[in-house]
């Protein structure tokens, strides 16, 4: 914690930055994201298992209270270093502009409200098996090196539960599940990746998927943001933790994932100039499903 | 004619230069084919955007095809080779949530290939026709109901 503030001090003293994003400590005693904005604010700055926020989704250029704040560091995991290399493949911003302090990280908890200490139980489900225990992607790595987290990996039994079912099965869970959908975007508000100056949800003229809370609309959204992220997806949770009807959107999404794994070999990283997937082909790809 | 009287009402998206001249070539043929199928012309497969299929199905139809220039054949070079990334992640997906992708079909149909136009207009009919109406979405009223 000293390391990250004294790191968050030294880069004010040297004029590197103007601001920092980092977390800190909220009225209720969890955690939450926060501007260091001057050299005083720096002893606010905490980092532990309870920083769940992707605090990537900040820099996305439709944050315009954010950049307008100058050139920022920020605070990431290795999860969020992924979102970041996203928004630098897809130029949306520089790499030069922001300064990242990369955290060693030994896995979050699922909620960042709770205050007990990490174990099995409230571990993040993404965490367990993460193999990246810091970025690759950093200006200053900061911590000590941290165990990976215990607990069961149970990411891929749902999913699978899901793949074994008859596809009326299917139909039926995901009505129930999408059905509780409010259209309230909560869950592309707080993506990282989404970033459109205008999202093809919010246009009317025609209006490509219906507003209301139907399931027509909320097929075609689901289904569409799902395919959005597909092969840009960076696993950080953030869309579940965002939905106040508890929708697991992370099957949707880790289901284009495996897709696009298996299909094209590729995984998201942390690294810039890895091209994605998608604006990208190959002349002999795979096209079983094409008479 | 099936034993029912269900006609399957099919929405195909084609590109203009080669399936659309294709089935173009179908009709000046005087090829007989299934007379089920929309047609719905755009300048390339790169073009249809997988919200045209969702949309064709909340609008009623009740099944789709995709067809467009033959992989190296594209007008635009590319187009159709993006697009076939495109409908391979959107096919499974559709999968996952439980619609049958074989109500979507996909083809690639060149300007010279009528017969194989209705072929793929015949193939996808009868298909759609088994599958019987596609009736996912709930209606304005069952929705009161619950």
């Amino acid at each position: 914690m000293q390391e990250l503030r004294d790191l968050a001090k030294k880069l004010f003293q040297e004029k590197r930055v103007d601001a920092i994003l980092g977390y800190e400590i909220d009225r209720r005693g969890g955690v939450r994201p926060a501007f260091a904005t001057q050299i005083e604010d720096c002893d606010r700055l905490v980092f532990d298992h309870r920083c769940v926020h992707n605090l990537a989704s900040y820099v996305s250029p439709r944050r315009t209270h954010v950049a307008d704040l100058g050139r920022l560091g920020i605070v990431v995991k290795a999860c969020d270093a992924r979102a970041i290399a996203g928004l630098i493949r897809e130029n949306q911003i520089k790499r030069e502009d922001i300064v990242l302090i990369g955290m060693r990280c030994g896995g979050v908890v699922r909620d960042p409200a709770i205050s007990e200490p990490l174990d099995p139980a409230n571990v993040a489900q993404r965490c367990i098996g993460c193999e990246q225990r810091e970025p690759t992607l950093y200006d200053h790595l900061v911590g000590a090196p941290k165990p990976a987290p215990a607990g069961e990996r149970r990411r891929n039994a749902r999913l699978s539960e899901i793949e074994s079912m008859s596809p009326e099965e299917r139909l039926a869970l995901w009505k129930e599940l999408l059905g509780r959908c409010t259209r309230c975007h909560a869950c592309r508000q707080v993506c990282p990746m989404c970033f459109c100056e205008r999202c093809v949800a919010d246009k009317t003229r025609p209006a490509w998927i219906e507003t209301s809370p139907h399931m027509r609309g909320n097929f075609a959204w689901h289904l569409t943001r799902a395919l959005h992220l597909a092969g840009r997806c960076v696993d950080c949770g953030e869309c579940e933790r965002a939905c106040p009807a508890q929708i697991p959107l992370g099957l949707l999404n880790r289901k284009a994932a495996n897709i696009v794994a298996a299909r094209y070999g590729y995984t998201v990283t942390d690294d810039p100039a890895k091209p994605a997937p998608i604006g990208a082909y190959r002349l002999d790809d795979e096209q079983e499903f094409i008479a | 004619m099936s034993d029912t009287s269900f006609e399957p009402s099919i929405v195909a998206f084609v590109c203009n230069w080669c399936t659309y001249t294709g089935a173009d070539l179908a009709g000046t043929s005087r090829i007989t084919m299934a007379p089920n199928v929309r047609i719905i012309r755009l300048p390339c497969t790169g073009r249809i955007d997988t919200l045209f299929i969702i949309k064709a199905f909340e609008r009623g139809a009740d099944g789709v095809i995709v067809s467009g220039c033959h992989p190296a054949d594209c007008h635009y070079t590319a187009g159709n080779y993006h697009a076939r990334r495109r409908f391979a992640i959107f096919r499974e997906l559709m999968d996952f949530v439980g619609i049958d992708p074989l109500r979507v079909t996909f083809s690639w149909v060149s300007a010279s290939e009528g017969g194989k136009w209705a072929d793929v207009v015949n193939t996808a009919t009868e298909r759609v026709r088994k599958f019987g109406p596609f009736q996912m979405y709930p209606k304005p009223a069952e929705y009161v109901g619950e």
